[in-house]
């Protein structure tokens, strides 16, 4: 089959390789209809995540029709399904408790070695983003083996085009679960760093879930524009000052509520964020902070802070004495896929949630190294790249 | 010098220690080994259950990297084969030595035994989680320290053994089948071979 190779630092190819095969009897093998790039496979791009290996296949936001199933799988060949990024057993006590991505089982055994030493327990797997998380290959592909294909993915109608629902797999829950880790209550003032798709879909669910107004940050004005469509205030960094617009506009007690979904690659000319990237060029820490930095500042005092952006070592300078002082709480992880996924659907087909609003650019599989570059270099004007095997 | 087990005077199991004799204070044979190796996982699932699956030493192999096969010779003794570095293989004669249904079962490699061992795995109930498993390695390292060496590039270090064992072990009984992040199924046959 062909599909999505990382090769090295902004390298990847489309290249040939074997079909994947029944391994586990829960499995199944989808064939791809569609799959999207997302923002943190641009962190494999641009080489931030380490054990990422060459000809690891790349992929974690995909859906398509089941073609092949395990003796213990529940679904049925033919069926259209949206498979969650993080792969997770169901029968553990995590599972049991609905956190799907602090699966005990996910993770092969050889595998949760780094994340023991580095996080003092493993976490779920998670198609197609490195060894660390399992080394599993990813959607970006004709064909994807499905591990405990009985309980992650979920089968879609007839009917439902693919560009609806594609985003349960991540970015949707990803953007809810965020939202709700911000406990927003009536009349709430909630501010997002960052419109990429997960900062766009909390700014939705934030107003599903009673805030009063949502203020969005970024820098990229077409962004900034589509969360104006959906009723957020807009502040550009790189046209005012991000701490002083927000006092000013919440009247001098910061946002109740403050959300990260920018991550480990910040972008800007703010100092911290200048020592983070000599930092990590030279091997002294890893990941660039800045947003989570200034929304701890901004927040208002006793508020919530959600951070749905992904970090993945370590972090200095991180305004600890503020944290504590304003009595802050912080929520955070990888996103509990599996539990959001059949309300989101429900609102999907409500039309309560649209998502289609997202999508750029349309391409080929084959395209897919196009893809990448563009969506890396312009993120202004490339929201988000779907991938579909044989488009053209 | 060695210290007698009543000089810790914290909680802490005693492989954890950092000084004293925590195989003198585990109970295990000091004959079959210097080296000492604990972990413990809780696996969602009943005690019985666990300790019946294991208990069939037959079934070990099959989450057990290293070892090969385990046969039985009668009701308490078997014979072991498992993995040593540079492809080679370890053979030896083990014997039950502690066995309470559900709760323990321990044993230790027969005087002849190259590799002197022991070990001893207890289960214990922990409630709506399901049950505590601990499993307690004494060990004769291959060669002393060099053999530790060469062991651990070869990942047949027993620490880092027992822990993924362990974790295979849970998978196993709480999935049903132990993950792969394999592609094809000639290379999961060459992950498990």
């Amino acid at each position: 089959m062909r599909a999505l190779a990382w090769h090295g630092r902004h390298d990847v190819r489309v290249d040939t390789v074997d079909d994947p095969e029944i391994l586990n009897p829960r499995d199944c093998i989808i064939k791809v209809t569609s799959t999207a790039i997302c923002g943190s496979d641009l962190h494999l791009y641009d080489g931030y995540i380490p054990t990422m290996q060459a000809g690891d296949i790349l992929g974690h936001e995909f859906m398509g029709e089941v073609v092949e199933i395990g003796p213990k799988s529940t679904l049925k060949k033919g069926q259209r399904v949206v498979v969650p990024f993080t792969i997770a057993c169901g029968s553990c006590y995590h599972c049991g408790k609905h956190q799907y991505s602090a699966c005990d089982n996910g993770l092969p055994a050889d595998n949760q070695d780094i994340a023991q030493e580095l996080y003092g327990q493993p976490m779920s797997g998670l198609f197609g983003y490195s060894h660390m998380t399992g080394g599993y290959a990813g959607g970006q592909a004709e064909y994807v083996r499905v591990p405990f294909s009985d309980v992650g993915p979920i089968v879609i109608p007839d009917g439902i085009e693919d560009d609806k629902v594609l985003f349960l797999s991540d970015i949707l829950p990803t953007g809810w679960q965020a939202a709700e880790n911000a406990q927003i209550e009536p009349g709430d003032t909630v501010a997002v760093w960052g419109c990429g798709p997960v900062g766009l879909f909390a700014v939705q669910s934030a107003f599903l879930m009673g805030a009063e107004r949502v203020i969005a940050i970024d820098h990229f004005p077409k962004r900034l524009a589509l969360a104006k469509r959906f009723g957020a205030e807009t502040i550009n960094f790189e046209e005012s000052a991000v701490y002083e617009a927000l006092m000013a506009m919440t009247g001098g007690i910061g946002p109740d509520a403050v959300i990260d979904s920018v991550g480990l690659e910040a972008h800007g000319f703010f100092v911290d964020n200048v020592i983070d990237q000599i930092k990590k060029s030279t091997f002294l820490g890893t990941d660039r902070a800045h947003a989570i930095r200034q929304a701890i500042i901004a927040c208002r005092k006793g508020g919530r802070v959600s951070m749905p952006a992904v970090y993945g070592g370590l972090v200095d300078k991180f305004p600890l004495g503020a944290f504590m002082e304003k009595g802050l709480t912080l929520k955070t992880g990888q996103t509990h896929v599996q539990h959001y996924m059949p309300a989101l659907l429900n609102a999907i087909l409500e039309e309560k949630i649209d998502t289609t609003f997202l999508i750029s650019h349309r391409m080929d599989l084959e395209e897919a190294p196009q893809g990448y570059k563009m969506f890396h270099d312009d993120q202004n004007e490339v929201t988000k790249v779907v991938l579909k095997p044989g488009f053209n | 010098m060695s210290q007698s087990p009543t000089d810790h005077t914290d909680d802490a199991p005693p492989t954890t220690w950092k000084k004293g004799d925590p195989i003198a204070a585990e109970g295990l044979p000091t004959t079959t080994g210097d080296s000492i190796v604990g972990r413990t996982v809780t696996i969602n699932r009943p005690a019985a259950e666990l300790f019946a699956y294991f208990r069939d030493f037959t079934n070990l192999p099959r989450f057990m990297e290293n070892v090969v096969s385990i046969t039985p010779i009668d009701a308490t003794r078997s014979h072991w084969v498992v993995k040593a570095p540079a492809g080679r293989t370890v053979e030896w004669d083990a014997v039950v030595t502690d066995e309470t249904p559900d709760r323990v079962i321990a044993w230790t490699s027969e005087p002849s035994a190259d590799v002197a061992n022991s070990g001893r795995v207890e289960f214990r109930d922990a409630g709506a989680r399901g049950t505590v498993v601990t499993a307690t390695i004494v060990y004769d390292p291959p060669a002393g320290i060099v053999g530790k060496i060469v062991a651990k590039m070869f990942q047949r270090e027993p620490a880092i053994q027992a822990r993924r064992d362990l974790r295979r072990f849970k998978q196993l009984m709480e999935t049903g089948e132990i993950a792969t992040g394999s592609f094809t199924r000639k290379q999961h046959d060459e992950e498990f071979a």
